[in-house]
């Protein structure tokens, strides 16, 4: 019995939502008074994988095969389950990541296990093996008893936060047999804005809809995103439109979100976009209806227009961090 | 070209959730249900792919007897045949097997679904279908063009995307950008009524998840507003007191 992660990397680097899978699964071991064996999947310096070790993973299994540089979902699947069954690990843990949803549902068919995806809290140790996980878009949690033998967690980013637990981290080589089946799918490029924070991994989260009237007033959302090192996000109307991407649509029907700080400008707060960002930590609203449904489930709130409000709110920043 | 649309029947974006029994069963009571929004986009974009005889499209739902509206919709946006699994769906595994179960001989060429339910979220049906009938599965599409055995899929990833190629049979789940959802018109909808909808019999698979009670997210606090002419002091609240800035 022990307790394996899987460690996503981009570009040989670790995220702190990789870090944070792994401080959740050092716990799950603890409750279980088991071992973490952490697995890496592409070139990795050996330096980054000792990093797993601060976290508390004491085994880290490096795969570097050619083939699996990039990532392939069904083979990547296939080599992680096929490390838990060689470790013996009966509990698999992820990041509910893009990958690690795509990972996540095949690793538990290949181990008969149940699966409980977007996690928010350790599971239950009361007996049953339970564990929280959101629901209905953000409207609820769902307590999901995993009855299987073997069981697999997909953790949501933000959920559990980044805890040290210092151990020195033995780094092994680990190879599994992929079938040509496996590698069907072939990756002819990747892109990434390095500039930009990350949506779903971000702390931060300055969000703006139809109140903004077009998207050439988006200067100052990306201005005072900037400043704060926040991510930018919309509402659906704006995405549907065309104003952002549909990348940056937060809500029932784009994706969830829990960052520790989301500022919402301009927008009136429909039941579907309360949703994505219920979760949220601290929620700051900007809107000059002061009957918008946002206020009542808001923290703070300024009542004003935002093309006023916005603007000093950037001056302010500034004055703060000088 | 075949192509199967797995679909299901959630509560209207709308709803507010609440929970009876001691909190371990959904309301439904006044809930209306809808196509999955997300199999909306899913479905779309087959009709696209296979019109003009081109192909074809067959929608398939897990559950009872009462889903057979929501089958009937997506037969009206354009779906030529339907079947339904006569089961309730237990969890993402059981509706994952019942779907692998009726696709594994009927040569389809794609299966698509959306990128989750909105109901579990679970954006787990696909994969698991996928491992079920050992063929690739690409999660969080947010773009679909085929051309003859190969099709080509930009695939969401943190902070950018991630263009791929996939040959031969594949399944995978589409988010938005994928195709604007289509509406049905008057044709479809009289169409719908007449079109094929096969019902069969559900296998038997292990239990593995079960959910035991739900929760609502604690309410939060009274909002506390601050002048518009004071954005200072919001600053300060959000260093001083709470701490995330």
């Amino acid at each position: 019995m022990s307790v394996l992660v899987y460690v996503e990397q981009a570009e040989g680097k670790f995220k702190k939502s990789v870090f944070e899978a792994v401080s959740y699964a050092k716990a799950i071991a603890d409750q279980q008074s088991t071992n973490l064996t952490a697995i890496s999947i592409g070139d990795v310096a050996d330096s980054e994988l000792k990093e797993l070790g601060k976290y508390g993973a004491s085994k880290v299994l490096n795969v570097s095969a050619d083939q699996l540089k990039t990532f392939v979902n069904q083979a990547y699947a296939s080599v992680i389950a096929a490390a838990a069954e060689k470790e013996g690990a009966d509990i698999v843990v992820l990041s509910n990541s893009f990958s690690g949803k795509g990972l996540a549902p095949r690793i538990a068919v290949k181990l008969k296990a149940g699966l409980a995806d977007g996690a928010v809290e350790l599971p239950s140790t009361d007996g049953k093996f339970s564990v929280k996980k959101t629901a209905f878009s953000g409207k609820a949690f769902a307590i999901t008893e995993l009855t299987s033998a073997n069981k697999v967690i997909a953790l949501n980013p933000n959920a559990f936060g980044v805890k040290e637990n210092a151990t020195d981290a033995a780094i092994a080589a680990f190879t599994a047999d992929v079938k040509q089946s496996d590698l069907g799918t072939v990756i002819k490029e990747i892109v990434r804005a390095t500039d930009k924070v990350s949506l779903p991994d971000a702390e931060l989260v300055v969000s703006a809809g139809r109140g903004l009237k077009g998207p050439e007033n988006w200067g100052m959302i990306e201005e005072l995103a900037g400043l704060l090192g926040a991510a930018t996000a919309c509402s659906k109307p704006v995405s549907d439109a065309d104003w952002r991407p549909h990348s940056e649509h937060v809500g029932q029907t784009g994706i969830a979100i829990s960052p520790n700080l989301y500022i919402a400008i301009g927008i009136s707060g429909a039941i579907q976009h309360l949703a994505g960002v219920s979760s949220s930590k601290v929620i700051v609203v900007i809107n000059k209806d002061p009957e918008a449904p946002f206020f009542k489930v808001a923290d703070y709130g300024i009542v004003g227009d935002a093309f006023e409000v916005v603007p000093k709110l950037i001056e302010a920043l500034k004055a703060h961090k000088a | 070209m075949k192509i199967l649309v797995c679909i299901s029947n959630v509560p209207d974006t709308t709803t507010k959730i609440t929970f009876t029994n001691d909190n371990t069963e959904f309301n439904t009571s006044g809930v209306q249900y809808i196509v999955n929004p997300y199999d909306e986009i899913a479905l779309s974009r087959a009709i696209e792919l296979t019109e003009g005889g081109k192909g074809t499209v067959t929608v398939i739902n897990v559950g009872e007897a009462g889903n057979d509206p929501t089958i009937r919709k997506a037969l009206a946006i354009g779906a030529d045949d339907a079947v339904r699994v006569n089961a309730a769906p237990r969890d993402a595994y059981f509706v994952a097997k019942q779907i692998a179960e009726y696709a594994k001989d009927k040569d389809f060429n794609i299966i698509l679904t959306g990128r989750e339910s909105i109901d579990y979220n679970g954006n787990q049906v696909a994969a698991m279908v996928g491992e079920f009938l050992d063929i690739p599965s690409v999660s969080i599409i947010k773009k679909l063009d085929v051309d003859g055995d190969t099709a080509t899929i930009e695939r969401e990833i943190e902070g950018g995307k991630e263009v791929l190629t996939v040959s031969g049979k594949f399944i995978a789940s589409c988010a938005e950008g994928v195709a604007e959802p289509k509406i049905p018109n008057m044709r479809g909808i009289m169409s719908a009524r007449t079109k094929p909808l096969a019902v069969v019999d559900a296998v038997a698979i292990e239990e593995v998840t079960k959910v035991t009670k739900y929760e609502t997210p604690a309410p939060r606090g009274t909002v506390k507003l601050i002048p518009a002419d004071q954005t200072e002091s919001l600053i300060g609240l959000l260093h001083s007191e709470a701490k995330v800035i």
